[in-house]
Order: structure tokens, then sequence, then C-alpha cells
């Protein structure tokens, strides 16, 4: 999964969509996934990477993950819905 | 370097909760790099904000209302230009256009004043009530819609609730009954005459745009702007600036096709499918105009400079993610301007 090219996020989280005018706002582990997917990281390296971060078993951050992305998509801010 | 000094005539001066344009393309006028401007405020009531707002507008005359016609509103502009020497004048009222359109030749001629209006067959073909064949013309999806002169035709429409009854000129109600389909019809009828649109209900986000055309097919200047707080009369209070390819093609496609000459507002509707709905063409400045300026495109600096002819380059690029947030404000007016303006017609 991709994010959208064209979104701004700041370093505080602030995420605008410059095609709907839609502004939404994350926390600092939604904000550093969201940079993660920037780079175009696959879904298990983002996964392994929050592991070394945070203190917290697999499965619990496989499913945050999944959750977060799952929100991306329904609020549209996923490569494939770009038109 | 020196700017050129103009006067500019500007209607539209009702800075109220269902505000006309006029007092932001003053704001825009006012920023002009191009030129610095005396605006001349050209009211219809008494009570319009512009009138009184010093700051903004340096002398206010009054018109007849648009319904006395053409040859009151030429005497009117004739006996102000004694006084006044206008260069430019930039009506903002739909209402008034057509009035506008067909004297400006002759304004030009006699009174040197320039305008830069669309043509009456433009003015014509984007009506409310042509809207349905505009759309087939220029292959832009439209929703469908009826023109009704009477409630008993209203009542027996096939369309199913919600849907929205239009004004010609103005208004727009959302309805979910036949009680306030035959109320809404009343009431706008009562306001703008007959005869009165109704159109199919889309859902969506609403997104206007603004744009200038040159008469030739170019667009010159275009900020889409989606509606972020709606007052109740469906105005924007507050909106954001977004960036839209499709929507950039669709407002390029339309401009070109045709033709459109001086500015604009498009009403769009887009569906959570990303399907496209011209609801309205508004066939001058939209309220929001100054909010064009601050995303760095000043349309009504473009206009005037078209109407005078001169040689004017696109404006391409404005910001996305910009926001206007809309205030209202009290003035306190001495009962002698108000006097004035109602006695003698000028302030």
């Amino acid at each position: 999964m991709k994010i959208r090219k064209n979104l701004a996020i700041s370093d505080t989280g602030f995420i605008f969509d410059p095609a709907t005018g839609n502004s939404f706002s994350t926390n600092p582990i939604g904000l550093g996934i969201l940079k993660l997917l920037k780079e175009e990281k696959k879904q298990e390296d983002i996964i392994s990477k929050m592991c070394e971060e945070y203190e917290t078993d697999a499965v619990t951050i496989e499913r945050d993950v999944q959750e977060f992305i799952t929100l991306l998509e329904k609020f549209r801010l996923s490569d494939h819905d770009e038109t | 370097m020196m700017k050129r000094k103009l006067i500019i005539a500007v209607t539209g001066l009702n800075a109220t909760d269902n505000p006309g344009p006029g007092i932001a393309v003053i704001r825009a006028l006012r920023e002009s790099e191009s030129f610095e401007a005396r605006i001349i405020g050209l009211s219809y009531e008494t009570l319009e904000p512009g009138i009184y707002m010093h700051w903004l507008v340096d002398k206010t005359y009054q018109l007849p209302l648009p319904s006395a016609g053409v040859e009151d509103l030429y005497k009117r502009l004739e006996q102000i230009c004694q006084t006044e020497k206008i260069d430019v004048l930039i009506p903002n009222f739909d209402s008034e256009l057509f009035n506008f359109i067909r004297i400006s030749d002759w304004l030009r001629r006699n009174l040197k004043i320039h305008t830069f209006l669309p043509t009456e067959n433009q003015l014509e073909e984007r009506a409310k009530h042509n809207l349905a064949d505009f759309g087939s013309k220029y292959n832009v999806s439209v929703p469908e819609s009826e023109i009704h002169h009477n409630t008993i035709s209203l009542m027996n429409t096939d369309f199913t609730y919600p849907f929205v009854v239009k004004g010609k000129f103005y208004d727009a109600t959302t309805v979910y009954s036949r009680e306030q389909a035959v109320q809404a019809f009343n009431r706008i009828a009562a306001k703008w005459g007959t005869p009165v649109i109704v159109q199919k209900f889309i859902h969506g986000q609403e997104i206007n745009v603004t744009a200038v055309g040159d008469g030739d097919g170019n667009t010159l200047g275009y900020v889409p702007m989606r509606k972020q707080y709606i007052t109740d009369k469906g105005k924007a209070w507050s909106g954001v600036s977004i960036q839209d390819d499709e929507l950039e093609k669709i407002t390029r496609t339309l401009m070109g096709k045709t033709k459109w000459r001086g500015g604009l507002e498009l009403e769009i509707i887009r569906t959570d499918d990303a399907t496209y709905y011209l609801i309205e063409i508004n066939p001058r400045f939209p309220a929001w105009i100054y909010f064009a300026n601050g995303c760095g495109q000043n349309h009504p600096e473009l206009l005037v400079n078209l109407a005078l002819g001169l040689q004017v380059k696109p404006l391409n690029t404005y910001e996305p993610g910009k926001l206007f947030i809309r205030y209202s404000y009290d003035m306190i007016v001495d009962l002698k301007e108000f006097e004035k303006i109602s006695t003698s017609g000028e302030l």
C-alpha cells in the first residue's frame, strides 16, 4: 500500500489532502507509519520497524498498523484511489 | 514604479449574510500591483454595508433598480460621469447583468467606460432554466431539472425527495416533502419571479471554482475552493483551496468550448465515485473572490486589465491548502450619512 504523493504531512501529524480539501490529524505513532509509507516501505517492514521502536508484541503492532492502513484507505489517502 | 491611476465602479456592495461580491472585488482591486484604484460604489439600497465602508469605497452613487430598464441605467451613469470619469465598471449581480451587457458598447463609445462581460448569448445559455441544454451542448454532467411556473405542476413532479428548489437568479432550498416544496416555491417565486427550477439532489462534496475567460476560449485564471462551513442560506462561511486535476480539466474545457468572456463561478458537486456534476454557473465573480487573491490570483485585477484591452498573462499557479474564514462586523454609522445616501442618492 502506498499513500498519495500529493498529501501534505506536517511534523505535528496534521495531514491535508489537496484533492478534497479534507484534513486529518494523527498521533506520533501514526505519523511514523505515514513517514514509512511515504518512503514506500512494505507493510511487513513497517511492522518490524515498529517492533524495534516500541515495546509491544508483534501481533498487537501488526493489528494496529493494519487498522491504521485501513483508515487511510477509508479516507482515500492511499495511492490506488488517486485519479 | 508609479502605478497607473484608474477609477473603477463596482456594484454588489451588500456585504450581508448573503453577500454580493462587490466588497471582495474591491479588496482585490485595492491590492492590485498594476494600478491604483479610486473606487466608486454603485448601490441599489441604502443599507448596503459597502456604502459606509469608506476605507474601501471612496464614493457611492445609487443606481435605479434593474427592473427600471436600460434607459434609466444609462441616464444615471451619464449623470454620474459628469462628476466621476469612470474607466472600468464591474457589475456583480446576476439580475443587473443583462442591462449592463446591453449598454456596454454604448458605455464605451459615449462615456469611455470599459467593461468585460459575457455575451448576451452566454448569459442566456448558462441560465439555471437552461442548464440541462447547456449540459448536453457542452458534454458536462448536470443534475436532472424541471421548470415550474406554478405549484400545481410542481406537485406533479416525478422527482423523489429530497430535491432542490431554485430561483431563476438566486436562492436554493433543499426540500424533503411536498409541503416544503410548495412553501419554497411560493417564497422564491414571490422574490425572484417564475420560472422556478427544481433540481435533483446530488449527494457529494460542494466545490466552487472562480475563473476568468478571455472570450477566445482561454482560461486566464482558475482557483477551486471546497466549502467547509455553509450557512443556512447555503453560502460558504469558510472554505479551503484544493487541487483537483479532473476539476481543472473540466473547467478549462468548458471555458474553451463556451469561449467565456469575463469572470464566472462554477458550482460543482463531486460525488463519492468522483463524478462531477455542474449544478450552476454564476456569470460573475463569487462573493469569495478575494480568496482567489489570497491564493495568488487576483481575478478582479485581471478583469480590469482585460476590459482596458491590455495584454494579460494567464495566471497558472495558486496555492492549495489556503483557508478563508468569513466574519461579520458591526459598523457604527452616523445618521447624517444614512440621510445623505437616502435623500441625495450619493455618499
